[in-house]
């Protein structure tokens, strides 16, 4: 539905970062979209302006997406500078063109930060996510082994906020907001996520070391605190649980110094 | 014809599954490590499978075509996910989760087989919260339960509208443990394009990289697809964008049975279409039933006007006064019909007269507007989104929309296939739903199929391979598969058409959606089997396709998923043609009690119907396997 008053069709330029391989340059190409319905979504904007393409003989742009309904963490634009546009707390997909004023040049490029290579057009290569996760973001629970669900109990503040903080999408705003292009609020939201349930307190020092030194070695950047990240968070994940890694990590280091084994080997086998 | 022996196995229902687990071959723990499996796709199910599969010492090969299996459309579940585990002590039971489920189906399921998800239905739960899922909990640190469709009881376990996320990071987290001990082998952005069978069992598949084009041939010692639904079919539906139907159908066409392909679900709780744009139709949960009245205006006159300025008296709560005893929370397809229905009548409401109200003012009264916000506040704010619409202040307005596929490839109690070595699971099988799926069963099945019964039943077929035959990726029907694939891609390349894949899409969206949606007719089939044949000749002629097949390339892909939607829709609208009667999702018109409701022929159709493929251009064989009742008497299935 159209807010009263809002016309019926938009006319926006669409200027699109164009590259057709991670070692190519890329630029700048400007797109007109016509006569549009402000109730399209961004990403529906992108279909129409490929299927133009498709037939006009050009290669469409290639972006990712798949869920279109702001969970799975795959749509990754940013608009006018903006990862994942205009507004807080919603990713690519659930921007529309109402957000946008008739007669608009729309800047959209690629998530950019070092660990996260551009493969081509507006995609980029966010793996290294995943390698931060394998590293050690996970509760070791080989299936079948559990007891019951209600035998341990955990308060309903733990697990609210446990779950504020496991909304995570992994969908790398965070990283493409930061000046340094740090990972810190997704290591965080992992390691407090996890770190909060009381299923996960073996293996806490393990998991914040293995997880935040991976993120180092990866080519993520350090926090400086500017809270870029929480502001792009299309969950709104906050800045808060930086500190919570801090305090973890801290305490983990200085408590790997007496362990009896190093606590970034071992822990993993189960 | 195919040999469908569902291997259900001997003796009293709730013995089966441990009796079969006591009975099955095992491999022990030193050959475990010379067997290798390949999984493809990476959401409840095959997260979970490869993970547990690892654990347990197989080589596993995961293959996903996502960027991450964390973006899996499992992720995108928001309700819940049901359990027998009688927490709220309101009278659950595993046999009374297994008869709702059961009953659910409208009597189209193995009775074995939903025994045995009712069963491991508490160990799933278990095994979630070890792995730290955060599910919703009451003040003292229990589990906190809700309801859903088609079940009197509270059985339902939650983690706010984002279950199906938590469930899958859990699932994601398993298997990233895995692969970061090297016992998963971790191919992202790898689609599985063929099936390889050699000797008439499934040993390996074939994909190609989505980021460079390679093609890639893979040996395996056995198969597992878990490769989710088929409902983009229909162009519009929940699913997310890029799920297909690729590789069950690619499967299919090498010889493994698809069951019941006719049964899809129609959610009742989805935001309206609004134009010809769209791409994606956006899901309200089913839970929001539980204190949404879903009501029309009792009178056309009055479906232009504000609802606020319609008074009660004026308004058809028409769950509630046609299903008094399960109301707002009736089953989708029994919700989704009656939605139908009321519109038919003329008494839908928004712009296109296909819609009908959610209304919260009743909850928002008796609860207050923050009680409803912690209960389901993100989905109220994604309605916002989307509809620009404060549901706070004004009621929901909601339609039918696709959203899962009951059908899938055959599968035995084993969920293992006609083609022995290959294995499907979650909702790319057919096995548990029948002709309809309750609310918070989905989540049930995948991690299911993938924690607790893969895991078992694949070391029956293991056994009986020997240690270190699986056969070199170089033979003669890997490289026929390899070309076969080749061929594809530079035939919808070389088309060099003038229209794009969606042009297609679109088409066979609204052909499916007409003829073979939430009702179907003879007349209206057999229309559609024309006009999809027309579509896929034009699809093939004049299909545009950009760019190469060495590269990134989304137009390819799309085109190879649409070439695979089109011929499945035929198949589909064929199964829904040959059965005759009506059953859950499957509402044939002329087959309807007078009140509207589904008639079922289990003279004539208790049974499963398992489709064969014959060759292009052939009609495919319908194969049988009767659905035996020993425990349940098969019932009209009442709501009222």
């Amino acid at each position: 539905m159209v807010a009263a008053g809002s016309p019926k069709t938009i006319s926006v330029t669409l200027r699109v970062w164009r590259q057709a391989a991670p070692n190519q340059a890329g630029r700048f190409v400007d797109y007109p979209a016509r006569d549009v319905s402000p109730n399209m979504s961004f990403l529906e904007l992108l279909d129409v302006v490929n299927d133009q393409l498709t037939v006009t003989g050009e290669e469409p742009i290639a972006f990712a997406h798949d869920c279109r309904e702001g969970i799975c963490g795959t749509c990754s634009l940013v608009i006018d500078g903006k990862p994942h546009g205009p507004h807080q707390g919603v990713a690519s997909c659930q921007t529309y063109l109402r957000s946008f004023s008739d007669g608009a040049v729309i800047t959209v490029e690629p998530f950019r930060a070092q660990p996260f290579p551009v493969v081509r057009d507006l995609v980029t290569d966010r793996s290294a996510f995943d390698k931060i996760q394998q590293a050690g973001g996970y509760i070791t629970a080989r299936a079948g082994s559990a007891p019951d669900a209600n035998a341990v109990p955990v308060p309903k503040a733990d697990a609210e906020l446990a779950m504020d903080a496991a909304q995570c999408i992994g969908c790398g705003a965070c990283v493409a907001a930061c000046k340094n292009a740090s990972a810190m609020l997704f290591v965080a939201a992992k390691v407090s996520h996890l770190g909060l349930m009381p299923q996960g307190q073996p293996e806490r020092d393990r998991r914040v070391l293995a997880m935040v030194n991976t993120a180092d070695d990866l080519g993520f950047g350090s926090c400086t605190n500017q809270y870029e990240c929480s502001a792009a968070c299309p969950k709104l994940i906050s800045h808060d649980f930086i500190a919570r890694l801090n305090r973890d990590f801290i305490g983990a280091t200085f408590r790997s110094g007496f362990a009896a084994t190093p606590a970034n080997t071992g822990g993993g086998a189960g | 014809m195919a040999k469908l022996d569902s291997k259900i196995p001997s003796g009293p229902l709730a013995e089966k599954w441990r009796k079969h687990k006591s009975e099955i071959k095992l491999v022990n723990p030193a050959n475990k490590r010379k067997y290798e499996a390949i999984v493809v796709g990476a959401g409840l199910a095959g997260s979970s499978a490869a993970a547990t599969l690892a654990e347990l010492g197989y080589k596993v090969k995961s293959f996903v075509f996502h960027d991450s299996p964390r973006r899996a459309h499992s992720i995108a579940a928001q309700g819940g996910i049901n359990a027998a585990k009688n927490y709220q002590n309101d009278g659950d039971s595993v046999y009374r989760l297994f008869y709702d489920t059961l009953k659910g189906g409208d009597y189209r399921a193995r009775e074995a087989n939903v025994h045995r998800l009712a069963e491991v239905s508490v160990n799933i739960i278990d095994q979630c919260v070890a792995q730290g899922v955060p599910f919703a909990r009451e003040y003292g640190g229990l589990l906190a339960n809700r309801s859903f469709g088609g079940a009197q009881v509270s059985r339902t376990f939650y983690a706010r509208g984002q279950t199906g996320q938590q469930l899958l990071l859990g699932a994601y987290s398993a298997l990233s443990r895995m692969v970061g001990q090297g016992a998963v082998e971790l191919f992202t952005q790898e689609e599985m394009c063929d099936l390889v069978v050699v000797g008439g069992q499934a040993k390996g598949i074939i994909t190609r990289n989505l980021v460079t084009g390679e093609i890639r041939r893979w040996a395996a010692d056995a198969v597992i697809l878990a490769t989710g639904g088929y409902g983009n079919v229909f162009n519009l539906s929940t699913y997310a964008r890029g799920s297909n139907t690729t590789a069950i159908w690619r499967a299919y066409k090498r010889g493994a049975c698809f069951g019941n392909p006719c049964y899809t679900q129609i959610h009742p709780t989805c935001i309206p279409v609004t134009g010809d744009y769209q791409s994606k139709l956006t899901l309200m949960s089913e839970s929001l039933r539980n204190d949404g009245r879903i009501w029309v205006p009792k009178r056309k006159e009055d479906c232009g006007k504000d609802p606020a300025s319609i008074p009660e008296a004026d308004r058809d709560y028409y769950l509630e006064r046609l299903y008094p005893s399960f109301g707002n929370l009736a089953p989708r397809d029994i919700a989704s019909r009656a939605a139908k229905r009321v519109c038919d009548e003329g008494r839908g409401i928004g712009e296109t007269g296909l819609g009908v109200y959610l209304d919260f003012s009743e909850a928002i009264n008796r609860l207050g507007e923050a009680a409803v916000r912690e209960r389901y506040g993100n989905l109220f704010a994604i309605y916002q989104e989307i509809t620009n619409e404060n549901a706070y202040r004004t009621p929901m307005r909601i339609y039918p929309a696709v959203h899962y596929t009951m059908g899938g490839l055959w599968v035995d109690y084993n969920l293992m296939s006609n083609v022995p070595g290959l294995f499907v699971l979650g909702e790319a099988n057919f096995s548990d739903h029948g002709a309809n799926r309750l609310g918070a069963s989905a989540l049930m099945q995948g991690l299911a199929d993938g924690y607790f019964v893969i895991p078992y039943t694949i070391g029956d077929y293991l056994a009986s391979q020997k240690p270190g035959s699986r056969p070199s990726a170089d033979g003669p029907e890997f490289r026929e598969a390899e070309a076969n694939v080749r061929g594809m891609n530079q035939r919808l390349l070389g088309a060099n058409g003038t229209q794009p894949v969606s042009h297609f899409h679109k088409r066979l969206g609204h052909i499916m959606w007409q003829y073979c949606g939430m009702s179907r007719t003879r007349e209206g089939l057999q229309q559609a089997l024309r006009e999809l044949a027309t579509l896929r000749e034009e699809f093939w002629a004049t299909v545009k396709v950009p760019g190469s097949a060495d590269t990134l390339n989304q137009s390819l892909e799309k085109a190879g998923r649409v070439a695979d939607f089109i011929e499945l829709g035929e198949l589909m609208c064929l199964d829904a043609l040959t059965r005759e009667e009506s059953c859950g999702g499957h509402f044939r018109e002329e087959h309807q009690y007078p009140d509207g409701e589904c008639k079922r022929d289990d003279e004539r159709y208790a049974h499963v119907a398992a489709w064969e493929y014959q060759g292009p251009g052939k009609e495919p064989l319908r194969n049988v396997e009767p659905l035996n009742y020993e425990f349940v008497k098969m019932s009209l299935r009442n709501y009222k």
